[in-house]
Formats: C-alpha cells, structure tokens, sequence
C-alpha cells in the first residue's frame, strides 16, 4: 500500500531495577539507541509522541537529545500509553505531516502493588479506603469468572507462567532469566487468589522507543524494514468487566481488546491463523489466558489445551510472549508496550539469538491492555 | 437504634435495621447504576433516579485480598496485624454486579453462586476510638 508505515528503528533500555539512572534517563538510552538503529538524527525528527505513568513528562526527553522545536506529544494512557504512542506516530506520517516520528515509553515505578487514587479515575473515596481498588483484584476477579464460565483450571495459569519464566530465561534483556518448576509457581504465595505470586508481573523500570517513516523510503534508512500492517486503539463500551469498577452492567458487553483486535485483522486483510508471532499483555497469568480467546486466537475455553500441548511456546504453531512478556519483563508502564512491539521486530528480523522462532515468521502481532479500559493492538509485517 | 458510621453513608439506607444498598437508575432506559451516577453510560441520558438495589444477591465471583494494601486504603492495619478479606461481585436481583467485601476470607467456603446477603463490617478505627464501617456480603441466613 502507497501510504504503508514502517518501523526502522528499534531501542530497548532493557527493563528490570537500576537504581543508578532515572526513568528519563533510560528513556533517552532506548531512544538513541532507536535512532541510531535506523540511521538518522534526532534533528530529522518531525513529530513524536511518548509517555511515562510515574517518571515524569515524556517531552522532557528533548532537554536530552536537543531542543529542535519538534512537536512532542505527551501520552497518558495507562498501560495502553505505548501503543497509543505508536497509534499517533503512524497516524502521523500517513497524514503526510511528517516523514519521520518517534514513539517512545519510559517509566521508574516504586517498589510494590501500584497505589491509584480513585478521583484520578472519577471514583469516589471510599472505594480507595476500604480496600477495593486494587488492579490485581480485578485481574482475581475477571480471572476466576472466565474459569468458572469456560472451565479453565489453575493448570493453566501455572503453564503461562511457566512459559513466560522459561522464555525470559533465553532473553538476555529479560530482568527474570531464571526458570521456575510447575511447583515453585504453583504453590508460591497467595496474592489475589486464583492468582498467586508468580503468575503476576511486577512494576519496573526501563525504556522503549521506535522510529518510524513511510514504508516507500524505509529501505534507504534500515535493511529489513517492519511494515505496520495495522496499529488500532479502543476504549471500553458500556458493560464490558473492567478494572476500577464498583460495579458490572447487569448484561455483559465484549471488552475493548476484541473491537480492538477485529479492526486491526480488518485493517491489515489478515486473519489470527496468519500470525507467526505474538505479544499478548499478561500482567499476569489469568490475564493471558483470556487475551489469547479475546484476540481471536483461540475459542473460549480452548486456552487449557494449547497451552498443555506446547502450541504457544517458541516452537510451537502459536508463540505467546517470546521474550518473556511482562511476566519476566516486569511493566514499566510508559515503555511497556513498545517492548512489545520491540520484540516482534526483532522476531521478523530474525535477530532473536536463542528465542528466535523457527520458520522464518512474516507477521507478528501485539496486544496491550490498560486501565480504565483501553487496548491497543498492532500487525507487523516483515 | 442508632445506625453505625459509614465510610459510605451515602450508598446505604435502612429498613428498620437491615441495610439496602442505594444505586441509580435511568428514567429512559432503566439501567441500573452502583454507586448513583447523574448521567447513563448506556443511553447517554442524563435524567437519573434513587433506585434500591435491596440486600439480597449471589456470588458471581471472588478473590481473597492476600496483601496490605497502600494507601489510600486506610483500615489503620500494618502488614504484621493484617488479616486477608474476601472480595466478590455480587449479582443483585436486578441484575447488577456490585463490587464489595465479603466476611468469609476462606476459599474452601466461597462458591460462584453461593446466596448473599448484605451487612456492614467495622474496617478501621478513628483516632477518639470509634468505629468506622463498610458495607460487606455474607453468606445468607440459611431459610
Ligand atoms: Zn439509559
């Protein structure tokens, strides 16, 4: 297609704790790591958009790598803030406005559960005070209705884990590298019953950014351009399950990920059994499980089986997660995202080293999912 | 009898003793809102009435909150006096799932579909000793 965007350039502060550099700071390593990757100045930038949850603006990044007047677009979109980042800059340079835009995420967050505040998010005290606005009791809770309504069984969630843990373990970006037996998952603490501590990624650090240009012109710039196929964002309709709510429509609506990901597959005239290799935002176990139905990969239910038969490990008909997800990545909110689509560039550039999925993958895909009910998705195409 | 003081007092009324929890409801379309809302997320409508959601309902699904929460959850507790409470929606008779604390903390005791009713619970203390209360479910009077 003549108005094709394409990715030529990918940077990675990989995530974990790094007590010596600031948020910021690993945001400005992942994004000159970006642009030197596709070969260009930050000066040639023409717009970009970025986002940081607990680690400031994201524009401050330009006090970094040089004040040239670009227009720099601050995104605050919870966990959706990367693929909403990559969302504009697409969306950007198919609008003729520029020819090369950055997206870029980066975040520092504190030890420990994230603490909302609920007139952030309109709601009202008492729902902080007395113990009711936790993200992982929303993840317990949509979790434990979707096994009881598509007989799912804690097997699974222990085999996501399990999966994410032995992946990470072969990414020498990843901050957890060390394989975790069925037991050590299975019967580690108690956090938010069905889900325990293992099955929940942690908050983190680190930086992601991407540099994009229209697909025409990408191969002067980057040898093995990534061709968006497709980058859609979408918020929730009345009466989908999700976090941060006191309470549920009595009727149920799908959750914003499935609008999401049917315009993706419709954008980019492709179907889930066309995808080589995927990304699926598991901030915890349960999480991964349902995303895997809700973005068309599978049917309700059908999750235990794939998961038990090895279709979703690296070698398998369906790779989920291959560097680990956030499960081994821990979630720096502003950057999140980004790795995601980070990591299925390097998949389709076959520069994966020991997690590199066989058979030479044409397409990837991405999914984030965000409070207060935001996805994003994305289709990737070498 | 005087009624306990509510974290919430705005959500609960009385009948007699037993405490109902109050929504809203949309005069165009009649969906149901917990807490009341001023205006229909459904409909778009914004004319909206007190609606009593009674104190009846079933358990539609459950976790077990494992950790001290940060503030702004403030049961005055520290992680070596916390103890895990029971967290659920509840199906409503109407149809509505709220959101709520249950008394039973104790996974072998808690099943999707179990009957519920509603009860307040003291969740902290005040400074002068008093207590503070929150709605919660319990598992109904067996009839
Ligand atoms: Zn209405």
């Amino acid at each position: 297609m003549a108005n094709d965007v394409a990715i030529i350039g990918i940077g990675l502060h990989p995530f974990g704790r790094h007590d010596a550099l600031s948020g910021r700071a690993q945001g400005a390593i992942a994004l000159r790591a970006a642009l030197k990757d596709a070969g260009i100045g930050w000066d040639a930038v023409g717009v970009a958009y970025g986002g940081s949850h607990d680690a400031g603006n994201a524009d401050a990044l330009c006090n970094d790598l040089g004040l040239t007047g670009l227009p720099f677009i601050n995104v605050a979109n919870g966990c959706a803030t990367g693929g909403s980042a990559m969302a504009s800059a697409v969306a950007a340079i198919r609008s003729g406005m520029t020819e090369f835009a950055v997206a870029v995420g980066f975040d520092k967050h504190p030890r420990g559960a994230f603490n909302p505040h609920p007139r952030d998010w309109g709601l009202p005290d008492w729902y902080g005070e007395t113990g009711l606005m936790l993200t992982t009791q929303f993840f317990a809770l949509k979790t434990r209705r979707y096994m009881h309504e598509h007989g799912i069984s804690e097997e699974s969630l222990v085999r996501v884990a399990q999966r994410a843990f032995r992946n990470g373990a072969l990414n020498p970006d990843a901050w957890r590298r060390r394989e975790m037996s069925y037991a050590e998952i299975a019967e580690s603490m108690p956090v938010n019953l069905p889900l325990r501590q293992y099955m929940f990624c942690n908050p983190a650090e680190g930086g992601a950014a991407l540099v994009l240009c229209p697909a025409e012109i990408a191969k002067r710039y980057h040898p093995k351009p990534i061709i968006v196929k497709a980058a859609v964002v979408r918020t929730r309709h009345h009466g989908s399950f999700e976090v941060f709510s006191p309470a549920l429509a009595a009727q149920q609506a799908p959750a914003p990920t499935v609008a999401a990901s049917r315009a993706a597959f419709e954008q980019a005239g492709v179907g889930p059994r066309d995808i080589d290799v995927l990304q699926l935002q598991d901030t915890d176990s349960g999480s991964e499980v349902i995303h895997m139905a809700e973005n068309g990969f599978c049917e309700h239910g059908e999750q235990e089986r794939l998961l038990r038969d090895g279709d979703t490990e690296i070698d398998g008909r369906l790779p989920i997660n291959t560097d680990g997800g956030c499960l081994a990545n821990g979630e720096p909110i502003g950057a999140s995202g980004l790795r995601q689509v980070i990591e299925i560039c390097t998949q389709l550039r076959q520069q994966a080293g020991a997690r590199q999925v066989p058979g030479n993958p044409r397409l990837g895909y991405t999914h984030v999912y965000g409070a207060p009910g935001v996805s994003g998705v994305t289709i990737l195409q070498r | 009898m005087s009624h306990p003081v509510l974290a919430c007092p705005d959500l609960i009324r009385f009948e007699g003793d037993a405490p109902h929890l109050v929504g809203s409801r949309c005069d165009e379309c009649g969906e149901v809102y917990f807490p009341a809302t001023t205006s229909c997320t459904r409909c778009t409508a914004t004319r909206m009435r007190t609606h009593d959601l009674g104190r009846q309902g079933s358990l539609w699904s459950w976790t077990i909150q494992g950790f001290l929460p940060k503030a702004p959850y403030d049961s005055g507790e520290t992680p070596e006096t916390f103890k895990p409470y029971g967290v659920g929606y509840v199906e409503m008779t109407c149809g509505i799932k709220v959101e709520s604390r249950l008394t039973v903390a104790d996974e072998s005791r808690l099943k999707i579909g179990m009957p519920l009713e509603l009860t307040l619970i003291p969740y902290r203390t005040t400074a002068n000793g008093g207590e503070v209360f929150t709605f919660a479910f319990r598992p109904a009077a067996s009839v």
